[in-house]
């Protein structure tokens, strides 16, 4: 029983992970808590489904299921239009929003604006797509008994090894890059990218485009496992804060952990609390984390 | 017709808030292979000065030359770009990225290869850095962290070298080859502005210098001068007449 739930909670956990890597970006380079971010999952998910209805029309090749899985290559290459769709997203947002607003009015003024860019885009999907929950495909799947009788979805596999993909293709990115190098330097001190001659405006582009699409895949790979509902960020708004902020803001390596951490904490917290209570998990270790290491695991402590 | 000055401040009026200026008027030169001194007692303006030759203080009036072009309210990236080199006081390093990847964002204007090349030339330069590539620059000590500052500044080649209180919380032996260092950039043919603190000890390796009190010039001249003139450290600097120990400035 308790092998399942660690299960559960990574696969939950790797979900939370790739929304929590943009959040996390954001609030530290841009320097606020952006909780308009959890609705990017939920316009990724969402626009993938347009896509997907796109190249199923072409039928034959992208109709046809891969292997185990519930879905073809019509999705995989939905879920990459749904990275640029909603990378142009948030950079519209951060073009008419986050970015004048950042010039001129104080951290709070953000913060409440992202409240309401959120709301925006979340009635925004109920106005277009409705708010009865919508599958990707209604393929049946069944599960694969693995040691330990754990079951897991041939879905949630692809889940969790396309995370592992991401997380080690950001990291060779931010490491091996020079604009990944950048990203983590503006993530230190603007003032001193500037002046090193790093176009910090470029860089913040590039935070709003890795951001979105982490969010995007993490909102398909949630729609493909679960469901697609208008309330899909929303419910995760929680979670990808808890992860943020309990793996150190800015730190690729804390957002995973964090993510994985909630995801665990959540699943596993079932076995002595009630299953209503469940979504507090979250806050209770964002509670925990601001008393004892308000930095985060992975985070600088000021001096 | 004489050749512009390397950098030339004209009447800086510059601040961190638009209605609260703290340089009040400030004019500044420096010529190439010339170390120029920015001293003066606290408050004065000194590193707000640098900064905003540097793009990261807003100039509401006045302007700033590099080779004679106007370079007023150019953005810091691209004056870096421009051959700027700008060390600051503090947070002079990123400590969470290694030394290569400090010298790394500081090659960011040049094309890739170019950056390399450069960073090669550059731990020749200095081979403590070579030693250290690997290590995370906030495990450096105080003169380490301080000779990365300023090499990651000297990979655009700058024509212009700001440098913002270099020897600030260093010890005397690695503030004494910080001047060393600071001289050789000026041997090289680089214009450097400093200011410092040590008003004494950045003097004596300063061609010329420039005193501030109060966001204006007060008075300027060969560094040999000022350091000759008593009254001057006494009325601006806090140096004492009959003290032995008139090292540090006020």
């Amino acid at each position: 029983m308790i092998l399942q739930h660690i299960a559960d909670g990574i696969l939950s956990g790797a979900i939370v992970a790739l929304g929590a890597i943009g959040l996390s970006f954001t609030m530290k380079m841009l320097r606020f808590a952006n909780f308009s971010h959890s609705e990017l999952l939920t316009w990724g998910a969402y626009s993938a489904l347009v896509f997907v209805a796109f190249f199923s029309s072409f039928g034959g090749f992208f109709d046809q299921t891969i292997g185990p899985f519930s879905f073809g290559p019509g999705l995989l290459l939905a879920m990459l239009c749904a990275c640029v769709t909603t990378a142009i997203i948030a950079l519209l947002l951060h073009r008419f929003v986050f970015g004048r607003l950042s010039r001129a009015a104080g951290h709070m003024t953000m913060v409440f604006a992202s409240f309401g860019v959120a709301l925006i885009l979340r009635h925004l999907v109920v106005l277009i797509w409705g708010s009865d929950p919508i599958y990707y495909s209604r393929e049946l799947q069944f599960a694969i008994l693995l040691p330990g009788n754990v079951r897991v979805l041939p879905d949630q596999v692809f889940l969790l090894g396309l995370t592992v993909v991401v997380v080690i293709a950001l990291h060779l990115f931010m490491t091996r890059s020079r604009t990944g190098i950048a990203m983590r330097g503006v993530a230190e001190s603007p003032d001193l990218a500037r002046a090193s001659g790093v176009n910090v405006d470029r860089i913040i582009t590039w935070v709003w485009v890795i951001g979105a699409s982490g969010a995007a895949i993490g909102g398909v790979l949630y729609g493909m496992t679960v469901q697609l509902r208008p309330e899909l960020g929303f419910s995760l708004i929680l979670p990808l804060f808890a992860a943020a902020i309990l793996g150190g803001t800015g730190s690729l390596y804390g957002a995973v952990l964090g993510g994985l951490i909630v995801g665990l904490s959540e699943n596993l917290s079932v076995m002595i609390i009630p299953t209503t209570y469940k979504p507090a998990v979250p806050f209770l270790l964002i509670l925990a984390i601001l008393y004892f290491r308000p930095e985060g695991i992975f985070g600088e402590r000021s001096t | 017709m004489n050749a512009p000055h390397v950098l030339e401040a004209r009447d800086v009026i510059a601040g961190y808030a638009p209605d609260l200026p703290i340089l009040h008027g400030v004019s500044a030169h420096v010529d190439a292979g010339e170390v120029v001194s920015i001293i003066g007692p606290n408050g004065a303006g000194k590193s707000t000065l640098v900064k905003a030759i540097a793009g990261l203080v807003r100039v509401s009036a006045g302007n700033v030359r590099l080779d004679g072009r106007d370079i007023t309210g150019v953005a810091a990236h691209k004056l870096a770009a421009e051959g700027v080199g700008y060390v600051p006081q503090t947070g002079n390093v990123f400590a969470t990225l290694t030394v290569r990847e400090n010298l790394v964002m500081g090659g960011a204007p040049l094309a890739k290869a170019a950056a390399l090349e450069r960073i090669e030339e550059i731990c020749a330069l200095y081979p403590i850095l070579k030693d250290r590539m690997r290590d995370k620059a906030g495990s450096l000590s105080g003169g380490q962290r301080q000779i990365l500052a300023v090499a990651r500044a000297l990979l655009t080649k700058p024509r212009l070298i700001l440098l913002d209180e270099p020897t600030a919380s260093l010890s005397p032996r690695a503030a004494g080859e910080l001047f060393d260092v600071v001289r050789g950039l000026a041997e090289d043919g680089a214009a450097v502005l400093m200011v410092e603190q040590n008003a004494k000890a950045a003097l004596r390796v300063s061609d010329r210098g420039y005193v501030l009190a109060e966001g204006q010039n007060r008075i300027e001249g060969p560094a040999a001068d000022l350091l000759a003139d008593e009254g001057i450290g006494e009325i601006f600097l806090g140096f004492r007449r009959d003290a032995a120990s008139t090292e540090g400035a006020g």
